[in-house]
């Protein structure tokens, strides 16, 4: 059997994890495993943009994969790590707006409503890679959950580069061919979205002391 | 095949399981002394306990019933029922391969845990009745699960039948990399986890009664009763790995004639495919801790969803 026999089969398997991993965005119950989960889920789409790239050939899906590599896995969470301070990963609960079942089960049927739109825009145009867009809609949905239950700023933070990493596996699919000023752009964009986020961050952890959402919600007086 | 054959392989199978079960529990408990450094107890120590057990006077509660004396019986027979319809060393049908599907395999393993429940509580003892209440928490939070592994199965292999989904991975070789694979084998080594009452849902070792769930439905059980106990919840140790490994995880290896040396070999591969189970089982289980109680949801949660999952994939397929 031809090696580019199994290009689908195994990017089908990366798209299975990369769902898997934004599930599991929803429910750890620390900081640092949700900064892990991260990194496997943009290594998973780097995998994709790689494979998909090799077969047929394509110079722009190997810069989105080259791209991707350096700034997700390694650029953002280097910054997130450096600027926040360690205790917020010490956290070993994080507090959420919704119980871990209910969050899951919310997660599933969000999932549910992104595959059935996915699978209509899908299957609307001939794709080489039709599971990139179904899987990249139901993250994106599942993304906004973790955005939306989290009450920690920086899982909150991970929530929209999940989001961020959904859209750009369905944006693989639908143009590989996408203008390379376009990703460099997203490349750059993306780690400096982080880098304001941690700094915010380190700067209401050091006012306040947690940088659990609840807690923020009072007016208080500057104490220096 | 002559029909003599087709019996003495069957005959086979079950031997094979109830055989081999205890051995591989002490396997496994060998292998978790091992990986901490100590030096564990004998691999034929199961065999060692059911022999004094079976030897040992025994006494029921004043208090029991029927269903005390009857329910050994029960958690012994049913893996052995289902051995008949899983392909355990053959990969051809023998005699009951189409009597059920496993569906009904996974409610004939009910039957077991559901005498042994009504057992635990029969006997009067406050900690079996809190095990039971337990194990049934587990149980029918593990049940949706299992169910839609299952439907997931029927769409890839359009069957449920075990010895015809064990085809379906066998070619061509992408299947087996299909993502709706991959997943189930994840969903299913949750549930082996969970239905098997290890860590991190249940320490099997533990001797604190109030912490127990599965331990504590035996408590009030002594003699040869208590040695069917032990070697069925072995046989249906070994029953579940035997899906894993034969149908689901590496359908290699079976013997596809009914000759005795194509029988033999398959003895030997299933034997090392069951053990390199059972050392990934011990790895897991000595690198994670015990969930608290209310956990356990959350756990067999994530199971569900990554079986959904599977399913999704299973339907964006095909």
């Amino acid at each position: 059997m031809p090696a580019h026999a199994y290009v689908p089969e195994i990017n089908a398997l990366l798209c299975g994890l990369f769902v898997l991993s934004a599930f599991g965005m929803v429910i750890v119950r620390q900081v640092a495993a949700c900064l892990s989960l991260f990194i496997v889920q943009s290594a998973l789409l780097a995998a994709s943009a790689f494979l998909l790239g090799s077969d047929p050939f394509s110079w722009h899906l190997f810069a989105v994969g080259c791209v991707t590599v350096i700034s997700k896995p390694i650029l953002i969470p280097w910054v997130l790590r450096r600027l926040v301070p360690r205790e917020v990963y010490a956290v070993r609960e994080i507090s959420q707006a919704l119980d871990a079942p209910a969050a899951l089960l919310l997660a599933l049927g969000l999932a549910l409503v992104g595959v059935s739109l996915g699978a209509r825009l899908a299957h609307a145009e001939p794709l080489q890679a039709p599971q990139n867009v179904v899987v990249g809609f139901a993250s994106l949905l599942v993304g906004a959950l973790v955005l939306a239950v989290r009450r920690e700023a920086v899982p909150q933070v991970l929530g929209i580069l999940a989001m961020e990493n959904a859209a750009f596996l369905a944006g693989i699919a639908i143009a590989p061919d996408f203008p390379l000023i376009a990703e460099l752009a997203i490349a750059f964009d993306v780690p400096l979205l982080a880098f304001i986020v941690a700094v915010l961050t380190r700067a209401v952890y050091r006012r306040v002391g947690s940088t659990a959402v609840a807690e923020l919600t009072m007016l208080r007086e500057h104490t220096p | 095949m002559s029909i003599a054959t087709a019996l003495g392989l069957n005959l086979l199978q079950l031997a094979f399981v109830a055989g081999l079960a205890p051995l591989f529990r002490g396997i496994a408990a060998r292998w978790r002394e091992n990986i901490q450094f100590k030096r564990g107890p004998s691999i034929w120590q199961p065999y060692r306990d059911l022999r004094k057990f079976f030897a040992k006077e025994y006494r029921y509660a004043e208090s029991a019933t029927w269903v005390s004396r009857f329910a050994p019986y029960a958690v012994c027979l049913s893996p052995l029922l289902v051995t008949l319809l899983i392909p355990v060393l053959t990969d051809f049908p023998l005699f009951g391969a189409f009597a059920g599907d496993m569906l009904a395999a996974g409610f004939i393993l009910g039957i077991g845990s559901f005498f042994l429940t009504l057992a635990a509580v029969d006997g009067g003892v406050p900690y079996g009745a809190m095990g039971a209440s337990r194990t049934r928490m587990v149980g029918f939070l593990a049940e949706p699960v299992l169910i839609v592994i299952l439907f997931a199965v029927s769409f890839v292999a359009n069957s449920t039948i075990p010895y015809v989904v064990q085809q379906q991975w066998l070619s061509p070789p992408t299947h087996f990399f299909s993502p709706a694979h991959v997943l189930i084998l994840f969903a299913f080594f949750m549930l082996i986890i969970a239905e098997t009452g290890r860590l991190p849902v249940d320490n099997p070792s533990g001797h604190f009664e109030l912490a127990m769930i599965d331990e504590s439905k035996v408590l009030d059980f002594s003699g040869a009763p208590y040695a069917l106990l032990l070697w069925g919840s072995a046989m249906k140790t070994t029953v579940l790995c035997v899906i894993f490994t034969n149908v689901l995880f590496a359908p290699w290896g079976l013997a596809s004639t009914p000759s005795a040396g194509a029988v033999c070999a398959a003895i030997l591969i299933v034997f090392l495919k069951i053990a390199i189970l059972l050392a990934l089982l011990v790895i897991v289980e000595t690198s994670v801790s015990k969930l608290r109680l209310f956990r356990i949801a959350e756990y067999l949660g994530a199971a569900f969803v990554v079986a959904v999952t599977a399913m999704i994939a299973a339907v964006l397929a095909s």
